[in-house]
């Protein structure tokens, strides 16, 4: 093996793989045809991307032959071959899988004009068939699919024929269009707060989109910033990795010191609507740090995590809110959130007691029904008396910090104190992580047997875990309860335990900046359980794109979006090892 | 006195009786031997050794000290520790994390630092893949791992489960010969084995296990000449 490695053109490299184009050709007609009849393309038609030419409902449909087509024609570079020359047959070859895509439409097309079966496919309507004509004649849209289609998957397949600096101009202009659109309330309301008013009403369509011009301006500012920036960016980056370990240590220091005091002057440039949206990323940042600790680091799969995050805002509407039906000692904020952490660890340690034995499939069942009790606990009329069944607990006072309240009117006051919350969650992370404890969990999450055998007290170390994430979701209910002021048991439902479940999958477990990412990402464009995100009218595909995309990650980035150093490290080593050999790196340390 | 002593150990593993009356002793310093085929309570009489399993009755008695209903950890801190059958190592941890793992339950950095230098000395293998994740390791490497996480808690006596299971024949020699080198340092090994033509090569005493109970207690050189163990034990499973 050693010897073919650098005389890489022994081998001729594999030629095109047609199976492979025709088998994408397939997934494509399907995904198109399985999106349309999902509804997306007439449920986001409102929400333009760039107006008037490209709206979020056509855009669910065009991203499928692009994607797919540069998919189909990525092949991996076999060890001791050179790559593949890249000619028109890969043109061809994108072409063949965008007209795959557009023909499940074509299909999908005809059999909407010519039978009825809207009984059980709800969104198989003459809207449909409106939108996939573009308005006009069946006959002309099917056409206009086919070109269309054709052309993507054409694209796609050239992103493997044009240089590679090429393809990285393309995929950075059209990504900032789609961002900038996405975050068009984001950054009206950023600009706002700065007086900038002016740059956005020029970009932007009021009704949502950017507008032509904008679109234009944005790719031209997206191609021309790196080119003046890069070099200087290069620059520093490669400075400060020759210093000495202890003055880049200082050096990043100084880059957090300077990212916190951003973090925490930005709400005060942000106005209402972004302050919302990132108190609620924030909220979520919270419980997936806390069940980061438990899933991530400990491998305990707690499927009912929502319970502490009920715990934790009940007690809080208990001690806090004058209605409280039975109990009402109406303590400031501050106070009650003392009882709070104590009471949710308490009951992260009763939870935890019974379920701790368990492993695996049957301990993360348990942990779900223990979800579902302590709602429907809330929502019982045997408890009512107490918790207010389904009427809840209402007039939740704000959180009196001397300066002010933290009220929900108040969403920029929420921010800040969630932001401080978030704080102490990540530098308590970051510190467990590290720790003695730390290590314990992750024996533990290795081989629970052998760390018995180490000498790991594995019941207490498990409890911990419980008890750790019990505490960070109770400060994200208290919140919770005094931003929202009333509480009611619909707010616990199990999918909240899911959605957290699934920002800690996607932004990558046991990493703490990928669970951050993951939240902005997930609960920010998509939106939480209940609370809207950037892109309103995704809230009700939310869930299928959430599904989707845990799918998608399992299966390609089983690391998360944001690698973990370490996590890395186990799902690629052989990759990693491989491509350091390649590069000649391993000999250097490895004399065998 | 013994360092390590099971006196009169019954287990049941819910109504089952697995051992039988066990009495066994490990003095310090030795090299001993447990032989045993499938299902004859080889493992269950290392779990009770280390306390992951609590007997019905009887004592295990660690340097006079009762310590039946002490926890594993107790008896780890005082120099009890396994190495597990088929080496299970905490596969996506890096080398030096199992190391540090090893000395979980030790508090004294210098000698953390001085045990880990041994290993390093004993395995210049294990220094090279510090940072590499364990799991990607060749099986002779892990082995080495496995022995150095062991080592890590200052053991003063090592149960070893199995050490030459799954191993390549070629190593399954290796490991023997490292086996000895740590016992020399003054570490007693009580090991368990299938492979007993190799294990009696090495050990100064043996036990045999049939069914739970113990029905040859001898020294090595008795037991390897034993006619009876020869033909109805060596002679299936101990032509490795």
């Amino acid at each position: 093996m050693t010897a073919t490695a650098n005389d890489a053109s022994t081998f001729e490299a594999p030629g095109l793989d047609w199976r492979r184009q025709i088998r994408f050709s397939a997934i494509g007609a399907l995904s198109c045809a399985f999106i349309a009849l999902a509804g997306m393309p007439v449920g986001l038609d409102r929400r333009s991307i760039v107006y008037p030419v490209l709206s979020l409902g056509y855009l669910s449909l065009f991203w499928v032959p692009f994607v797919l087509a540069s998919l189909a024609g990525s092949q991996v570079v076999l060890e001791g071959m050179g790559e593949r020359e890249r000619d028109t047959r890969d043109l061809a070859a994108g072409a063949l899988v965008g007209l795959g895509s557009a023909l499940g439409l074509v299909g999908l097309m005809i059999l909407v004009k010519n039978f009825n079966l809207r009984d059980p496919l709800v969104n198989w309507s003459p809207q449909l068939l409106e939108l996939l004509s573009f308005n006009r004649s069946t006959t002309l849209g099917m056409l206009l699919w086919v070109v269309l289609g054709t052309t993507l998957g054409l694209l796609g397949g050239a992103m493997h024929v044009v240089p590679a600096m090429v393809r990285a101009k393309i995929l950075t202009v059209v990504l900032s269009v789609l961002i900038v659109s996405v975050l068009q309330t984001f950054l009206t309301d950023l600009l706002e707060g700065f007086r900038l008013e002016v740059f956005t009403d020029f970009i932007y369509y009021k009704r949502g989109g950017l507008e032509i011009l904008g679109a234009l301006l944005v790719a031209v500012l997206a191609i021309a910033i790196p080119l003046l920036v890069a070099g200087r960016i290069k620059g520093l980056r490669a400075r400060v990795q020759k210093m000495p370990p202890d003055e880049r240590s200082r050096v990043n220091l100084v880059l957090l010191g300077v990212g916190a005091a951003l973090l925490l002057v930005l709400p005060f440039f942000l106005g209402k609507i972004a302050n919302e949206l990132l108190a609620n990323v924030g909220l979520f940042v919270l419980l997936a740090l806390g069940l980061n600790i438990v899933v991530g680091l400990a491998g305990i799969l707690d499927l009912g995590y929502v319970a502490f995050f009920a715990v934790g805002g009940y007690t809080t509407a208990v001690l806090t809110s004058p209605n409280s039906p039975g109990f009402s000692p109406e303590l400031p904020w501050p106070v009650a959130l003392i009882v709070v952490v104590v009471l949710t660890g308490l009951v992260g340690l009763f939870i935890g007691a019974p379920v701790i034995r368990m492993r695996g499939d049957y301990l993360a069942i348990v942990t779900l029904g223990f979800g579902e009790i302590i709602r429907l606990l809330f929502l019982s009329d045997w408890l009512s008396g107490w918790f207010g069944g389904a009427q809840g607990i209402t007039n939740i006072p704000g959180v009196d910090v001397g300066i002010g309240t933290v009220k929900g009117t108040d969403p920029r006051s929420v921010f800040l104190l969630v932001l401080v919350f978030c704080g102490i969650a990540i530098y308590v992370s970051w510190r467990l992580e590290h720790s003695r404890l730390g290590r314990a969990w992750m024996a533990i999450r290795e081989d629970e047997d052998v760390a018995e055998a180490m000498g790991v007290n594995t019941t207490s170390t498990k409890l911990m875990a419980f008890v750790v994430g019990a505490v960070l979701a109770s400060f994200s209910g208290a919140i919770f309860s005094a931003k929202v002021g009333s509480i009611f048991p619909t707010s616990f439902i199990m999918l909240v335990s899911i959605i957290i479940l699934v920002v800690v999958i996607v932004g990558g477990m046991g990493n703490i900046a990928g669970v951050i990412v993951g939240a902005v990402v997930l609960i920010g464009v998509l939106g939480g359980p209940k609370q809207p995100g950037l892109l309103q009218e995704l809230g009700q595909f939310k869930l299928l794109i959430y599904g989707a995309l845990l799918v998608w990650m399992m299966l390609k980035r089983p690391e998360g979006l944001v690698p973990n150093v370490r996590r890395s490290r186990e799902l690629h080593q052989e990759e990693f090892l491989q491509d350091a050999w390649l590069k000649g790196e391993i000999d250097e340390e490895d004399p065998s | 006195m013994p360092l390590l002593e099971l006196r009169g150990i019954n287990t049941h593993y819910g109504a089952v009786h697995i051992l039988k009356d066990v009495d066994l002793a490990i003095f310090p310093g030795e090299l001993v031997c447990l032989l045993g085929g499938n299902a004859s309570g080889k493992s269950t009489t290392l779990k009770t050794l280390l306390g992951m399993v609590t007997p019905t009755t009887g004592d295990v008695v660690l340097d006079g000290e009762i310590v039946t209903h002490h926890s594993t950890s107790y008896r780890v801190e005082r120099g009890v520790t396994m190495v597990p059958e088929n080496r299970r190592l905490f596969k996506r941890l890096s080398v030096k994390e199992n190391l540090e793992l090893g000395a979980y339950l030790r508090t004294d950095r210098d000698g953390i630092a001085n045990d880990l230098e041994r290993v390093f000395e004993m395995f210049p293998r294990v220094k090279e893949r510090l940072n590499q994740k364990s799991g990607t390791l060749s099986g002779g490497e892990q082995q080495m791992v496995a022995v150095g996480r062991a080592l890590m808690s200052d053991p003063r006596v090592l149960l070893m489960d199995e050490p030459s299971m799954g191993l390549a024949p070629a190593l399954v020699q290796t490991n023997f010969e490292l086996i000895q080198q740590i016992h020399e340092e003054g570490v007693a090994i009580f090991i368990v084995e299938q492979n007993a033509n190799m294990a009696l090569s090495i050990a100064d005493r043996g036990w045999v296990l049939q069914t739970g109970k113990v029905v040859l207690d001898d020294s090595a050189e008795a037991l390897l000449a034993n006619p009876e163990l020869r033909a109805s034990y060596l002679g299936e499973s101990g032509s490795v």
